[in-house]
């Protein structure tokens, strides 16, 4: 049971953190390759609080408050740059962040931090939360696509010059996509902190980026349901097949690849396909295609 | 009459070309005003310098007396601009209606947390479909842009600038790469659009349309204002009679003015 414990929330975890690249690259269309930073300044924050002697009740949410405005800064600074520009900058910031967190005693350096307290509810009440705050996740973002924000969300994937001339401020919705976004990438470190107990640099490199952002590519960029289904079974996998888990990178990278070259639309593509309708929506960052 | 658009001393280079050499010209209120002139002359930078996605040298766009400088091309759409582009560019992804409701929402976009707050479309939805049957494309309001020629599109770029309700329409070539028919056709539509009280700026290269339609014209040559005033007073001018020579041929002059 405990270990049926441990991977639904390890699921669950996973679950939130596509779900928090698919509002910025999937909604927005402004590609991360850095992703799992914000998901390590989350946890770090997270865990530095707690091993403090903070309650989990007020690192949880500071964490995400945390990478949230670190995201917006990051979001700022990028918001000059689009497509293949934006993914090399992005991949900057994972990068970034991996070198001063290696650099700083005070974050544990490499070895990281250890003997992260509990959060007090308990394996089976942490599973809870885990999946209770999934389920949120992906109420909010199924709100999101809904509302007027999705809408011009819609616009500045497909074409940020036209969603302009329509009126949108496109510098300010790609920012909210990337508060948004990077903030529940932190929830979801914060998470990760308190149920692994131990962090460190390697968590959060470019490898979980790659593995991020391949949830989103296999699922379908901006479908709600094939991201968390996407998430959940590559999540599990690398869990239950030490083979997934030791090729994680080339099997990530693989899937990126057949999954551009043969169904752009992901998971979500392939069943509007076998129901004839028309995929989702065309990739949002296919670069210099368009 | 007021002037609801004035264009003063615009001058832009670009890489040392000049493309803009203290162009000045207006727009009055309820005016159909042609912008014309050979390919090159300028035109499509002055539109551009008026949206703002151009940044002149000098000079300054004024709306209703205040001056655009330092706005950004969604903050003049919200002032009240609406552009209709030479090449469309719709929103692939979205159908012809899902393109005009989302230009129809504004007030709801106008900032991300109120656009998040805002689900109802229903009354955004009403507006674009009426616009979709005044430029007469209601048929294909469900239709993918990808699935549609580009008479279609051409009109959907309009309708979407118009959902905008602006105060000036500003059209760049919308006639460009229809035939004589369908031509005629929107020429016509835009001529309601200004009866019906819309101030509007139509750069074209279709002279037949533009001095059956326009009351008053605008010549640009290499940057230049050749001649600003009523249709066929300025096309019997001799200067702009030579730069279009040198363009068109006589043959095609002549035929024009002899319409006119």
């Amino acid at each position: 049971m405990e270990y049926e414990v441990t991977l639904i929330t390890t699921m669950a975890i996973g679950i939130i953190a596509a779900l928090s690249l698919n509002l910025i690259t999937g909604f927005c269309g402004q590609i991360s390759l850095g992703h799992a930073a914000f998901y390590g300044i989350g946890a770090y924050c997270a865990a530095m609080m707690t091993t403090n002697g903070l309650p989990f009740a007020l690192a949880l949410p500071a964490g995400a408050l945390l990478a949230g405005v670190v995201g917006i800064f990051v979001g700022l600074a990028s918001l000059r740059v689009r497509h293949d520009f934006l993914a090399i900058t992005t991949m900057g910031v994972g990068f970034l962040f991996l070198g001063i967190v290696r650099q700083q005693d005070a974050l544990g350096g490499e070895l990281g931090i250890y003997g992260i307290p509990g959060s007090g509810l308990g394996r089976e009440g942490f599973m809870l939360l885990a999946l209770g705050l999934a389920v949120a996740v992906a109420a909010f973002s199924l709100y999101v696509k809904r509302s007027w924000m999705g809408y011009a969300f819609d616009a500045v994937a497909d074409d940020e010059d036209t969603a302009r001339q329509l009126g949108i401020d496109v510098p300010r919705y790609k920012l909210t996509a990337f508060a948004f976004g990077t903030a529940l990438a932190g929830l979801a470190g914060g998470l990760y902190a308190h149920h692994v107990r131990y962090i460190g640099p390697d968590s959060f490199g470019f490898t979980e980026s790659v593995a991020m952002l391949a949830m989103v590519v296999v699922g379908g960029i901006g479908s709600v349901p094939g991201v968390i289904l996407a998430a959940a079974v590559m999540t599990l996998l690398p869990q239950w097949l030490q083979v997934v888990a030791d090729y994680k990178l080339l099997l990530y990278g693989g899937l990126l690849f057949a999954v551009m070259r043969f169904s752009p639309g992901g998971l979500a593509g392939l069943f509007s396909l076998w129901r004839r309708e028309p995929a989702p929506s065309k990739p949002a960052f296919s670069g210099g295609s368009d | 009459m007021a002037r609801l658009l004035e264009v003063e001393n615009l001058a832009v280079s670009f890489g040392g070309v000049a493309a803009l050499q203290g162009v000045s010209f207006g727009l009055d209120e309820g005016e159909l005003l042609g912008l014309i002139g050979p390919n090159g002359a300028g035109k499509t930078t002055a539109l551009r310098v008026i949206t703002g996605s151009v940044t002149p040298n000098a000079g300054q766009v004024r709306l209703a007396g205040h001056p655009l400088d330092g706005l950004a091309v969604h903050q003049r759409v919200r002032a009240g601009l609406g552009l209709s582009q030479q090449l469309v560019r719709p929103f692939r992804a979205m159908t012809v209606l899902e393109n005009v409701t989302l230009a129809a929402g504004r007030a709801k976009t106008a900032a991300p947390l109120r656009a998040l707050v805002n689900h109802d479309r229903s009354e955004e939805r009403r507006r674009a479909l009426k616009l979709l049957e005044l430029v007469r494309i209601s048929d294909s309001a469900d239709a993918k842009p990808g699935e549609l020629p580009l008479g279609i599109l051409k009109r959907l770029e309009m309708a979407r600038a118009l959902a905008l309700e602006p105060r000036v329409l500003l059209l760049d070539e919308p006639l460009a790469g229809l035939n004589h028919v369908e031509a005629r056709e929107l020429a016509d539509t835009i001529t309601e659009l200004n009866l019906g009280g819309l101030s509007i700026v139509l750069i074209e290269h279709n002279l037949t349309e533009v001095m059956r339609i326009c009351s008053r014209l605008v010549v640009l040559d290499n940057g230049w204002v050749l001649g600003d005033g009523a249709p066929a007073r300025v096309m019997a001018d001799a200067e702009v009679r030579a730069a279009y020579l040198g363009e068109t041929g006589a043959g095609t002059l002549g035929k024009v003015l002899g319409h006119a």
